[in-house]
């Protein structure tokens, strides 16, 4: 699915991934953890292909094909999705033009017919309900006046919509009260199959209780300093994060 | 065609007069001064006396204010006014030593007591300019243009005198300083002051300016204040307007900003007969802070005119300004407000605001908020109104029982509030608001203690 | 980023598309301005004596006014006698139908999109040309004619309706309201009249479309609009002119008036040639629009998209004279590359409990400057009257600017004027978002501008509205960066 090999980022000069290696498999869910500012959200955007960024890697590859080529709405319509941290508002554009332009965007990608009015409402309609997104927020501009659990719920939304193969989620489960990670998580266990696969970022252990990994890296000063099984998080969320800056130097 | 020729009639005063006294000004004077006075003549010679035809007098008429035979002081009259007895500060705890501006000249009191901290200087113009020429030609004229305003090209031409303020290097001043600017003569008077505050990199200190008049004469006072604020340096700039009637006041306040400085002006103008207040900021340091608020109860016939310009020259600074105008009687008012976000001042957060209250249908209110953008990475915004009292927040209050006067005065109050709750020293403050609700009362015409009950 | 350097070429070479030149026989004259060539306008179309005095007296006006200096525009100096002012189609036969028309010219409507035959069958849109200046046919007048709906060009209208034409001329915009109104005045070769009679709802939009196409001349076309009581209209307006080297002037005055209950719209997509990529050419566009709500209780609305013109410089106003009248101004103005625009509207309340309202929305993109400049005035009798104006600007790069200027007078207590402007920027976040969910940058682009216009998009009446949608994406694609 998924192939990083040695994988750096800077900005403005400052390094901040410094060698990643990750290999993810269909149908595999990983979690990215660290402490703040180690390079997760970084490592989102840079898969993603936003533009901030001096990179340099032996190689990345999605499905087989060079990732850093394409442009970020290629890599989107090729299946990668990206579940923002602090998704943007973006006044006057109505949700229920944007998420139609966006999978008919990817149909088209993929050869298929565009969907009319009335097949997108109803495909809208029930993907809405995985995620129990109010029906009025769809009539509103893309994340306006959106409370924080419901700029999430939409972000799993669109993925629903997208049905894209990697999904990213960088820190979807911060700021989220217990419920709204139920249900976040919820969605995402639904669009779980064999051909798909996720890379969970979090801070924190509490919504791997919910999206169970299947490895878990942690990312320190923009290395992937230890990889395991589920258990690594259990061991980080007991020992904490101090262990890990302990074990490698600071 | 008969325009022009009054106005050049009216500036032909002016013009004459310069050349009348033209020994007199540069006798005695530094030559940092008299360096730049023949040139700003000349200045004022192409312009003239401003009509309303210049859009930015647009609003105010500044020639029946330069009508009166007026007498000029070009010389420092030998006066011995005991400030203890002619003024006596009303503002509870403030207890400062305020020093003396008379008629545009800088005085100094007998029993002055220095306890300014070591190397500030607070003295007159024409003094420091003459013993110590070296620490002021770098700043005076720099950023007073006379070619871009008529009324600096005439104080610049006329300057002899004013106060010079100097706050070196690092150095906190705690204590506010005050500043009184008394008029007083036996005939109608022409003024000209210039000022020059320099605050170097790191210092910091608060400025009290207060007016006040001692008779009835027609006063015209036309002064330039410059101020340079150093890197890192902190500075807050109170003027409270307070004259009678009869005076007209050109107050033109030109402030640079370096980088890291925080520079706020407080202005006041709660009397006067015409106000009309210049005043410009240059933001030439990345993250300098601007702040500007306003504020003006007029009533009977007076005059504001706020006409500020806000230069954002280099990237990441912020300004703010809120300006508020309550205008009663026949009063009028004008508050025309420029932002100007020069290419390449990218980050800029500019933000504007201008309400304003009429209280009667005479009162008119006449209001020009500008933009002008040339680098996108922004977030500007101006805002402007002019009305009355909310009249649903009127009807909540009235329906938990308050009645309809008290409920007015407590809108006013709130709609005052706003500039006045940026005032730092405490004590002023609270003495703003009180001024402010004694004068929505209508139990006082007069700040200080003054025993003219002028009707005009 | 190469791939917003690639669509921002794309696009900024992307040729005018309503740049073709027409191959008519244009009956043209001298260039030069002088009475005698005012006379020979008033000759050539066969005027009555008090439409020649008309002239000579705004000629007279004009000569002794300067070139205004206020806007914020670059404007440079025009020779004003090197313009033709009088161009037409020589064919000016008039034709019972369509099929009459010069085949070439109406494959120059066809060119531009503008549905003539269509509107025929379909019934939607009545229609008069103004080709150089010169009304060429008004579809559908019979129909109107039933309802007592005056629609004819201006110059039928001096034969037709010289009682109307002598009680209104001038009314709104009075000859020397400023110099290009006086110049109109002078030279203005023909244009739409229009007269709603008294309680007459005009069952069709109204329409001119204006398309400068002789070389060297100046378009100087005159609308003047009468609601009488209880009536309603809505009026659209749509320029396009050829690709010239040379610069193009076009001095337009509209002029409306309604009666006691009447209600105007006005809806304008203005996209004269814009000039090249380098700023070369495009067209002059100074025009006065001016409204009274004579009647109490009456309304008019100007819309507009502006997104053509080397140089625009206008301002539809609204004199609102009869009590609770209601003015109205919604506004769209797009300048790339060199473009200029100094727009926006003027409201004067005189009535009692007049009400108005301005929505002003700039988008400046390339290294061009937009700027808004209004006035809100409320004079001492216009109690309880009430202005909202609200001036957005969205800046797709850092060469361009945006301007606000807007002018606000208040002379009573009982009024309430609020103003408030926003100048922001596309973000870079906001386009990698839409980029993030397969979306690209041109399309993001066009979403959100026309997401920022929609408020005064609305505004227009369907057919327009989705015309001006696709004028704007073709107009900005691609520019940010």
């Amino acid at each position: 699915m998924l192939s990083i090999k040695n994988l750096y980022a800077s900005v403005e000069g400052q390094e901040i991934l410094k060698g990643i290696n990750l290999e993810i498999k269909p149908g595999e869910v990983h979690a990215i953890m660290g402490p703040n500012g180690s390079g997760k959200s970084t490592l989102a955007n840079v898969l993603a292909g936003k533009d901030d960024y001096e990179i340099t890697a032996d190689e990345i590859t999605f499905l087989g094909e060079n990732l850093l080529d394409k442009s970020p709405e290629t890599r989107a319509k090729d299946g990668l999705f990206l579940s923002f941290q602090y998704p943007v508002e973006i006044p006057g554009v109505p949700m229920v033009n944007f998420i139609k332009t966006a999978v008919n965007e990817h149909r088209k990608h993929r050869g298929e017919k565009e969907l009319t009015a009335g097949e997108f409402l109803k495909l809208m309609r029930k993907k809405m309900e995985l995620v129990e997104l109010k029906t009025k927020l769809t009539n509103r501009s893309v994340n306006e006046g959106f409370s924080g659990g419901e700029k999430k719920k939409n972000e799993i939304f669109q993925m629903a919509m997208l049905e894209p193969k990697l999904a990213i989620l960088d820190e979807t489960d911060s700021g989220l009260d217990i419920d709204a990670l139920k249900t976040v998580a919820n969605g995402v266990n639904a669009l779980k199959s064999p051909e798909t696969s996720s890379i969970v970022i979090t801070h924190y252990q509490r919504l791997l209780d919910y999206i169970v990994p299947d490895f878990v890296h942690v990312l320190y000063h923009g290395k992937i300093v230890k990889s395991g099984g589920k258990e690594l998080a259990f061991e980080l969320e007991e020992k904490g994060y101090d262990w890990i800056k302990k074990e490698n130097g600071n | 065609m008969s325009v022009l020729v009054e106005k050049a009639d009216l500036s032909l005063k002016y013009i004459s007069h310069y050349n009348k006294v033209k020994e007199i000004l540069f006798e005695g004077s530094s030559y940092v001064l008299n360096d730049v006075r023949n040139r700003a003549f000349q200045d004022f010679i192409i312009q003239g006396i401003p009509t309303q035809k210049n859009e930015n007098y647009k609003y105010t008429n500044l020639n029946p204010r330069f009508l009166p035979d007026f007498e000029f002081v070009h010389h420092k009259e030998n006066n011995n006014v005991d400030i203890k007895t002619v003024f006596r500060c009303d503002v509870p705890q403030l207890n400062l030593e305020p020093r003396l501006i008379f008629n545009g000249w800088y005085h100094r009191i007998s029993n002055e007591s220095l306890n300014l901290p070591e190397g500030v200087i607070l003295c007159s113009l024409a003094e420091i300019a003459n013993n110590n020429p070296d620490l002021i030609k770098e700043y005076y004229g720099k950023i007073a243009k006379t070619d871009s305003d008529s009324m600096v090209a005439l104080n610049t031409a006329y300057a002899k005198d004013g106060y010079f303020l100097y706050i070196p290097k690092n150095v906190i001043v705690e204590k506010p300083i005050q500043l009184i600017n008394f008029l007083q003569a036996e005939t109608d008077t022409f003024v000209t002051q210039r000022n020059l505050i320099i605050i170097e990199q790191g210092a910091s200190t608060n400025l009290i300016f207060c007016d006040h008049t001692l008779n009835l004469n027609n006063y015209l006072n036309n002064s330039v204040t410059e101020i340079f604020v150093g890197e890192n340096a902190n500075l807050d700039y109170y003027t409270l307007q307070n004259q009678h009637n009869r005076t007209s006041s050109i107050n033109s306040v030109f402030i640079q900003q370096e980088r890291d400085s925080v520079a706020t002006t407080h202005t006041y103008s709660l009397h006067g007969g015409l106000i009309r207040n210049n005043l410009k900021f240059v933001l030439n340091g990345e993250n300098a802070e601007a702040n500007m608020y306003g504020m003006a109860f007029l009533d009977r016939k007076q005059h504001i005119d706020n006409f500020t310009q806000i230069i954002h020259a280099k990237p990441n600074c912020q300004s703010n300004q809120v300006y508020k105008n309550v205008l009663d009687g026949e009063s009028t008012g004008a508050f025309s407000g420029m932002i100007h976000v020069v290419r390449d001042a990218q980050n800029t957060n500019a933000f504007q605001q201008n309400n304003n209250l009429l209280l009667t249908d005479e009162a008119k209110m006449q209001t020009k908020p500008q933009l002008i953008i040339d680098a996108d990475d922004v977030k500007c915004s101006h805002g402007a109104t002019v009305g009355q009292i909310d009249e649903e927040a009127m009807f909540y209050l009235r329906a938990r029982g308050i009645d309809e006067d008290k409920a007015r005065l407590m809108m006013m109050n709130a709609f005052a509030h706003d500039v006045v709750r940026k005032i730092k020293v405490e004590a002023l403050g609270n003495r703003i608001d009180e001024l402010v609700e004694k004068r929505l009362n209508g139990e006082i015409a007069r700040c200080h203690e003054c025993a003219y009950n002028c009707e005009m | 980023m190469e791939e917003k350097d690639r669509i921002i070429n794309d696009v900024t070479q992307s040729e005018y598309k309503y740049g073709f030149v027409t191959d008519i026989e244009t009956d043209i004259i001298e260039t030069g301005l002088n009475e005698n060539v005012i006379r020979i306008i008033s000759a050539k179309k066969n005027e009555p004596e008090f439409m020649l005095e008309f002239r000579l007296n705004a000629f007279r006006k004009w000569q002794k006014m300067k070139m205004p200096d206020w806007a914020y525009l670059k404007i440079p100096p025009i020779d004003f006698q090197k313009i033709s002012y009088y161009a037409a189609p020589k064919t000016e036969a008039k034709y019972e139908s369509l099929d009459e028309v010069d085949p070439d010219l109406l494959d120059t409507f066809n060119k531009l999109g503008i549905p003539v035959e269509e509107q025929k069958h379909l019934a939607g849109v009545a229609v008069d040309i103004v080709m150089d200046s010169v009304s060429v046919k008004t579809t559908f007048k019979d129909t109107l004619a039933e309802k007592g709906i005056i629609f004819c060009s201006f110059s039928d209208a001096v034969k037709e309706h010289p009682e109307l034409i002598k009680k209104y001329l001038g009314q709104a915009v009075p000859v020397a309201d400023n110099y290009f109104s006086a110049l109109n005045s002078a030279v203005f070769s023909d244009g739409s009249f229009c007269y709603i009679p008294k309680g007459v709802r005009c069952p069709m939009e109204l329409s001119t479309y204006f398309r400068i196409n002789a070389a060297n001349t100046g378009q100087f076309e005159r609308t003047l609009i009468i609601a009488d009581d209880d009536s309603y209209v809505s009026y659209l307006e749509g320029c396009t002119a050829p690709m010239r080297d040379e610069n193009q002037l076009h001095a337009a005055v509209v002029a409306i008036i309604t009666m006691d209950r009447a209600e105007v719209k006005y809806s304008t997509v203005q996209n004269w040639y814009p000039g090249n990529k380098e700023g070369v050419g495009g067209v002059y566009n100074f025009v006065t629009k001016r409204g009274i709500c004579r009647g109490v209780s009456s309304k008019i609305s100007w819309t507009q998209v502006e997104t053509g013109s080397a140089i625009t410089w206008k301002y539809p106003s609204c004199i609102l004279l009869g009590d609770n009248s209601v003015g109205e101004f919604n506004s769209v103005a797009v300048t790339n590359n060199y473009q200029q625009a100094d727009t926006g509207s003027k409201m004067i309340h005189i009535g009692k409990n007049t009400k108005s309202t301005i929505i002003s929305k700039g988008i400046s993109a390339g290294k061009s400057n937009n700027s808004y400049r209004g006035l809100v005035k409320v004079m001492p009798g216009a109690k309880n009257s009430r202005n909202f104006s609200q001036c957005d600007s969205l800046l797709l790069n850092d060469t361009c600017g945006a301007h606000t200027f807007p002018y606000i007078d208040v002379q009573n207590k009982s009024s309430i004027v609020e103003h408030e402007a926003t100048t922001s920027k596309i973000g870079e976040d906001q386009i990698f978002y839409c980029n993030q969910r397969g979306i690209d940058t041109e399309t993001a682009i066009g979403m959100i501008v026309n997401g920022y216009a929609k408020e005064v998009l609305n505004k227009l009446p369907m057919e327009f509205a989705v015309e001006a949608q696709k004028l704007l994406q073709i107009s900005l694609e691609g520019s940010v960066g």
